[in-house]
C-alpha cells in the first residue's frame, strides 16, 4: 500500500516534468516559426510553471466545475453524507467533502491532491438507482482512489493533457489567422516550418491523451476495486453497482476526453468498441471487474 | 595500530544504526497504538451522537403515535442501560438490545402514515440509520488497527522491544458478523 502512494507521487512529478517540457516544445517550435524567437519559449516555460502550479493547487476545483458538480452538505444529501462519513471512518480517513452532478446517467468519480483535500462527486443518477450496499460499494472505490493518491495522478493528468490540447488549438488557431508570421523568411520555408508545427501538433493531442492513459493504467481500477471490497467488505455491493451502471444506456453530458478516465466507469459510453480501440480504453471491460468482485 | 580507527569508526557506525532502527522501531509503535486509542474513541464519538438522536426521536413519535408508550418506554430503557454499561461486553449486549428496540419502533411507524411524512421524522431515521453503520464502521476500523498494531509488536524485531517497553498487545472487537442484509430506509 505504501509503495502504492510512493509511486503514484512519483509518477505525478514525472507528469509534470513531461507536461513542462512539452509546452517548452510547442513554445519553442512556435518562436522559431514566427518571429517572436526566443519569446517563444520563454513564454512557454511561465506558461507551463504556472499550469502546473495551478494544477498541483486546483485541479480539483477545476475537474469538479468542468463537470458541473455542486457541493452538497448533510443538510442536503443527508444520506449520501452519512455514508461517505460511515466509510472514511472504516478507512481511518478525514471526511472528503461531497459532490453531485445533477444528471441521470450513474457515475462517480474522486479528486483531491491528497486525502486532506479530497473530494468525491457523484451524479444524481447513481444517488436514484442505487441502494446501501451498491453506493458503499461505489463509494469505497473512490475513497479507495484518494488513499492511494490516485486522484492526484489522475486529476493531475485530466488538467495537464487538457491544457496541452487547449494550447495546441491556440496556437494552430494564430497560424490560421497568420499573425506574427516572420516576414523576411521565403514562403518555402515558412510552408516547411508550417507543415512542421502542424504535424507535431497533430501528434501532441494523441500523445496527451496516451498520457492519460499511461498514467492512469487500467489495473488501479481493479486495485481500488479490490480495496473497496475489503473496505465494505461485501463484494457483491460493488459488483451489483458496476452491472447496474453497465446496463445504463445514459451517457454523461459534462464529461469529456479529458475527464473520462476518471470517472469508475467510462462515461462516454459506446463511443468506443472493440479491436484496436479496446488498446485505448481508460477503463478495464465491466464484465472482468464484476467476475473479479464475484471471486472474492 | 593501523587497524584501530577503522575498528573503532565500523562499530560507531554500527551503534548508530541500531539506535536509529530502535527509533524507528519504538515510533512506529508509538504511532499504531495511538491510532488504536483514537480509533476506539471514534466509536465512542459515534455511540454518543446516537444516544443524543434517540430523546429527539421518541419526542417527535410521541407527537403521533399517543397509543405507543410501551415500546417508546422500551426504547428509552434500552438506550438508558446502553449508557450506563460498563464493560465492553455487556455494552455491546445493550448496543444489540437498543438496535432491536429502534427496529421495532420503525416498523410501528409504518402504521402511522403522518408519522412517515413528517420531515423531522425522516431525518431521525436517517440519521440514525447513517449512525448505526458509522458504529459499525467505527468497530471494523478499531479492529483493523489492532491487528495493524499486534501484527508488529509480534513480528521480529519489534517483538523485542515490544515487551522491552511496555506496548501491551491490544484486544479486538468481537462482532457476531450478522449477514450483510440491505439496511431498510423507507421515506
Amino acid at each position: 500500500m505504501y509503495d502504492q502512494i510512493s509511486s503514484n507521487k512519483l509518477r505525478s512529478a514525472a507528469l509534470i516534468v513531461v507536461f513542462v517540457l512539452l509546452v517548452a516544445l510547442i513554445g519553442f517550435v512556435f518562436g522559431q516559426a514566427t518571429d517572436w524567437g526566443y519569446l517563444g519559449l520563454v513564454l512557454a516555460l511561465v506558461v507551463a510553471f504556472v499550469m502546473s502550479w495551478g494544477s498541483y493547487w486546483y485541479s480539483d476545483k477545476i475537474v469538479l466545475s468542468m463537470s458541473r458538480a455542486r457541493p452538497v452538505d448533510r443538510d442536503t444529501e443527508p444520506y449520501l453524507v452519512n455514508t461517505v462519513e460511515g466509510l472514511a471512518i472504516a478507512a481511518g480517513l478525514p471526511v472528503p467533502r461531497a459532490y453531485v452532478i445533477d444528471d441521470p446517467s450513474p457515475n462517480a468519480f474522486a479528486t483531491g491532491r491528497n486525502p486532506e483535500n479530497a473530494a468525491i462527486a457523484v451524479t444524481s443518477g447513481l444517488v436514484a438507482m442505487m441502494n446501501r450496499q451498491e453506493l458503499e460499494g461505489v463509494l469505497a472505490h473512490e475513497l479507495a482512489h484518494i488513499k492511494n493518491y490516485d486522484t492526484l495522478l489522475q486529476t493531475l493528468a485530466a488538467v495537464l493533457a487538457g491544457s496541452v490540447t487547449l494550447i495546441s488549438e491556440w496556437m494552430l488557431r494564430s497560424f490560421w489567422w497568420g499573425g506574427g508570421r516572420r516576414r523576411d523568411s521565403s514562403s518555402g520555408q515558412l510552408g516547411a516550418i508550417l507543415m512542421i508545427v502542424a504535424l507535431v501538433l497533430a501528434i501532441l493531442s494523441p500523445i496527451a491523451a496516451m498520457l492519460i492513459q499511461m498514467a492512469i493504467s487500467r489495473r488501479r481500477e481493479y486495485l481500488a476495486d479490490a480495496s473497496a471490497a475489503m473496505l465494505t467488505r461485501y463484494p457483491p455491493g460493488l459488483a451489483n453497482a458496476l452491472r447496474k451502471i453497465g446496463g445504463d444506456r445514459n451517457k454523461l453530458r459534462s464529461a469529456n476526453k479529458a475527464t473520462e478516465s476518471l470517472y469508475i466507469v467510462n462515461p462516454l459510453k459506446g463511443d468506443r468498441s472493440g479491436g484496436m480501440s479496446a488498446l485505448f480504453n481508460t477503463h478495464p471491460p465491466l464484465e472482468d471487474r464484476v467476475a473479479r468482485l464475484e471471486a472474492m | 595500530m593501523g587497524w584501530i580507527l577503522p575498528c573503532v569508526g565500523g562499530l560507531g557506525l554500527l551503534v548508530v544504526v541500531v539506535i536509529a532502527a530502535v527509533i524507528g522501531i519504538y515510533n512506529r509503535l508509538v504511532t499504531l497504538r495511538n491510532r488504536v486509542k483514537n480509533a476506539w474513541q471514534q466509536i465512542d464519538v459515534q455511540l454518543r451522537r446516537r444516544y443524543d438522536l434517540i430523546p429527539n426521536l421518541v419526542e417527535t413519535v410521541k407527537a403521533y403515535a399517543t397509543h405507543e408508550k410501551e415500546t417508546l418506554e422500551r426504547v428509552i430503557s434500552a438506550r438508558n442501560a446502553a449508557i450506563s454499561a460498563e464493560t465492553v461486553a455487556e455494552q455491546g449486549q445493550a448496543e444489540n438490545a437498543l438496535t432491536g428496540t429502534l427496529k421495532s419502533l420503525f416498523a410501528l411507524a409504518e402504521n402511522y402514515p403522518d408519522l412517515k411524512a413528517n420531515q423531522n421524522f425522516m431525518m431521525l431515521q436517517e440519521e440514525l440509520s447513517g449512525t448505526e453503520s458509522k458504529i459499525a464502521y467505527a468497530r471494523q476500523f478499531y479492529n483493523d488497527s489492532v491487528m495493524t498494531y499486534n501484527t508488529s509488536r509480534e513480528t521480529f524485531p519489534a517483538n523485542l522491544l515490544a515487551g522491552m517497553f511496555g506496548f501491551e498487545p491490544a484486544e479486538g472487537f468481537e462482532i457476531e458478523e450478522e449477514a450483510k442484509e440491505p439496511v431498510k430506509v423507507q421515506f
